[in-house]
């Protein structure tokens, strides 16, 4: 039972009893009541100037047309903005001249990076390691030069792609229907041999190798960077190494296309990534002038 | 009354504390002008740390994530030390509280000071207690208005001081003054002083013991930490009743003795003298009849300067914020009707007792020095110790090293294995720092720099640099075809020969 005061100091109790702890029914204080209608007030005010109420298939939008979306691409609108110099500057400085503008260069390799997260980490991976058949961009070996001019072109136009004229081409023939199972065996032996240091053209595998090979990837078996043909010396394999895999690349012969990005990415693009893959460990400078 | 519909809601009933002078009243006015003045002048203390670092003593720089504390600097790495000021504070709530009671509120409470403060202005400009009575009565006449004014003109420039106050302890105070000054502050400085303009004036202006009773959660907390051996301010009813002058003290004592539980504000039961007995059990004590008046003379003085508008004879209650005034108050009368002081003073329920039965009570030294007492004592000082020793440790050059593990490792193409190293430097000092990186041992390893021709790095002062470090195994050396080889990475200070190191591991291919 609700308890009565009794007197002017009493207070009444709700009637709320815990092991005889009685609770009192002391009045709120008034501004409280007030508040508690102002944020009432407020919320009603919040929700007519701002998308709040869910209807079926969207909510209210709000009186100030309000949207984090809008918020967004305002944001990323001023971020541009702020960046208009640094992207005018990319554009118009030398490609070899970037790294030397300590700023630039710290912008282009994180632009380069975001969009290389975005574009390329598909086949060459997030940590640019690539794949099997897609070049690993970390390591010192370059199938069309590691030089910023040639990682921007490639960027550029790709690689056997159809949709740019100037795309990198070469195509290595399908030995299988030039060789025989036996010399392609052999030549697989071979082409093993040679990271150990063996001679490209020694033995029944080096005849072969110089006359089916040499054209593209040299006497020296080091390749040859203007036609995309892969140092066959080094350690670096775009493809398994082991027998099986050997055979059929040399039977099939390989394509590995690459699109272009010129047209897609811009020349601010393509620049942000040249940078960004040139840093990656494996980028080389640029050759001394000649006198 | 029993049968009237009571209010679910209460209106605040004005209070209008008296002025009072004694021991209790100086030391708050001494720890006002401390507290306030260390508000105010802090941010402008400077401090010179070189020309790279902000030169105010104490800084909160949000946007570098720095906080400066005269010679020591924090990075919010470190935040542990923050996270044991705020233990420390804590304990040392728990010991205060514990020994003391409520001084945090009676004494140091931003609340309480800027209460104090007002008060002072309000008795300022419109007298003391009498007065501001007879003016809340008054008409809104001219008189009335231009009080009125006066007193909420001080209370905003006040008010506005202490938001204005409060932003300096984030930016550098001459720049944010002059930005202030000629309006070019960011939004943010201006929204920070409106919000705590606002608060200062309203809560310390017009909420002032409604923050106390309903806003604050202390008072619930700080009950669970006293106990019957805690010193607080309470009255000796044994000593004072039963009270009035002469024949009224028959209705007093009935008053008196009418025991009921803890009470709100100023609308509620009349609680006694409590103690626990032996077992335990709190238990009010019965005033018993005496044959002559006692010492309190029921002038109402206790309740007339007590600015949460309790009266302490009531007993302890939450209300209360042990601001002693009514300590003052009451030993001023005592002194005038030669009766001896303390009829209400700070005292322990344990004593109550104790001096009911004639003995004397516990000296204050034992009540502070209970083992409850020292044991918090302990804890917050092995804290503060532990933080010293930990601030006095704290090296100035300092790496971290996460190994890239996206891949883990790269094969060149003469055969050699190399691993890549995200290394963090961090520069203390004040001024730009040379760094060489190396490895301890080399074992065929070698160690590169991205973008750098040799080993050697310059990290600018007072800012951590990240540096890509590639360590590169030859084909022939062992950790080449090992799985994982551990290595360590040491960075040493060009100048000062000074060095750290961190052990990581270098990853092969096993295969």
């Amino acid at each position: 039972m609700a308890r009565k005061p009794d007197g002017k100091h009493e207070v009444e109790t709700t009637g709320h009893s815990w092991d005889g702890i009685e609770e009192y029914n002391n009045p709120l204080p008034r501004w409280w009541l007030w508040t508690f209608y102002a944020t009432i007030a407020w919320g009603i005010v919040y929700t007519i100037l701002y998308p709040a109420w869910p209807l079926v298939d969207r909510a209210t939008g709000g009186v100030l047309g309000w949207s984090q979306r809008a918020e967004v691409a305002a944001e990323l609108e001023a971020v541009e903005a702020s960046q208009a110099d640094l992207r005018a500057e990319l554009v118009s400085t030398d490609l070899t001249a970037i790294s030397e503008n300590e700023a630039l260069q710290r912008y282009a390799v994180q632009a380069g990076a975001a969009l290389f997260r975005t574009n390329c980490s598909q086949c060459h991976g997030s940590g640019a390691a690539g794949a099997v058949g897609y070049p690993n961009l970390l390591d010192d070996d370059w199938l069309w030069g590691g030089r910023m001019e040639d990682i921007a072109y490639t960027i550029r136009h790709g690689i056997r792609n159809e949709d740019d004229p100037d795309a990198r081409y070469s195509q290595m023939p399908a030995f299988g229907d030039l060789l025989s199972r036996e010399e392609i065996a052999t030549l697989v032996d071979h082409v093993q041999s040679l990271p150990d240091g063996a001679d490209p053209l020694a033995g029944p595998g080096g005849t072969l190798f110089s006359e089916n090979c040499v054209a593209c990837h040299g006497e020296n078996a080091q390749g040859d960077r203007t036609l995309g043909a892969p140092n066959l010396t080094d350690a670096i394999w775009l493809y398994a190494s082991d027998d099986q895999s050997l055979t059929t690349l040399i039977s099939q012969g390989p394509f590995g296309v690459m699109p272009a990005w010129g047209e897609r990415l811009g020349e601010h693009g393509v620049r942000a990534l040249a940078a960004y893959v040139h840093q990656l460990g494996g980028g080389e400078p640029e050759p001394e002038a000649e006198e | 009354m029993s049968d009237e519909q009571t209010s679910l809601y209460a209106a605040r009933e004005p209070i209008f504390p008296r002025r009072v002078s004694g021991f209790f009243r100086t030391l708050k006015w001494r720890i006002m002008i401390l507290t306030l003045g260390i508000y105010y002048i802090t941010p402008w203390i400077r401090w010179d740390r070189g020309p790279a670092l902000p030169d105010q003593a104490v800084l909160v720089d949000l946007a570098d994530r720095r906080f400066y504390f005269f010679w020591i600097e924090i990075w919010p790495h470190e935040f542990y030390f923050v996270a044991g000021l705020l233990i420390m504070a804590g304990l040392g709530l728990f010991l205060f509280t514990a020994a003391l009671g409520r001084v945090w509120c009676g004494y140091a409470c931003p609340q309480t000071v800027w209460t104090d403060l007002f008060l002072l202005v309000e008795r300022w400009v419109e007298g003391d207690r009498n007065a501001r009575l007879r003016l809340h009565k008054s008409k809104w006449d001219f008189r009335k208005w231009r009080l009125r004014l006066t007193k909420w003109s001080i209370w905003l420039v006040i008010s506005v001081a202490t938001g204005g106050a409060w932003i300096f302890y984030f930016a550098d105070a001459p720049t944010l003054l002059r930005d202030l000054v000629t309006l070019q502050a960011p939004p943010v400085a201006w929204t920070s002083i409106a919000i705590l303009t606002f608060t200062t004036f309203t809560f310390g202006g017009f909420m002032r013991e409604q923050v106390c009773i309903y806003m604050c959660p202390w008072p619930r907390i700080q009950g669970a930490m006293m106990d019957d051996g805690t010193l607080t301010v309470a009255y000796r009813e044994w000593r004072g009743e039963p009270r009035g002058k002469g024949l009224k003290r028959h209705a007093a004592q009935a008053e008196v003795t009418r025991a009921a539980g803890p009470q709100i504000g100023g609308r509620s039961p009349v609680v006694p003298m409590q103690f626990r007995d032996r077992s335990g059990v709190i238990r009010s004590q019965p005033v018993e009849p005496s044959a002559g008046p006692g010492d309190c003379i029921d002038c109402n003085a206790c309740v007339n300067v007590c600015p949460m508008g309790i009266d302490i004879r009531d007993g302890q209650q939450l209300a209360c914020i042990t601001c002693a005034l009514c300590i003052d108050a009451c030993d001023e009368v005592m002194e005038k009707v030669g009766r001896p002081r303390g009829l209400i003073d700070y005292l322990a329920l344990s004593d109550a007792p104790l001096e009911r039965a004639g003995a004397e009570p516990q000296s204050l030294w034992r009540h502070v020095l209970r083992p409850r007492n020292v044991i918090y004592f302990a804890l917050w000082s092995a804290i503060g110790l532990a933080l010293i020793v930990a601030l006095v440790l704290r090296p100035t050059l300092e790496l971290t090293v996460s190994p890239v593990r996206n891949p883990v490792f790269v094969t060149l193409s003469d055969g050699s294995i190399r691993n890549a190293y995200d290394v963090r430097v961090r520069n203390r000092q004040g001024e730009t720092n040379d760094v060489m990186l190396s490895l301890a041992a080399d074992d065929g390893l070698t160690l590169d720099v991205e973008g750098a021709d040799n080993s050697a790095v310059e990290v600018e002062a007072d800012t951590q640099r990240l540096i890509r470090l590639y360590v590169t195994a030859a084909p022939d050396a062992p950790a080449a075809s090992a799985d994982r080889t551990p290595i360590e990475i040491v960075v040493e200070d060009v100048e000062t020969g000074e060095t750290a190191s961190v052990a990581t591991t270098f990853a092969g291919d096993a295969r």
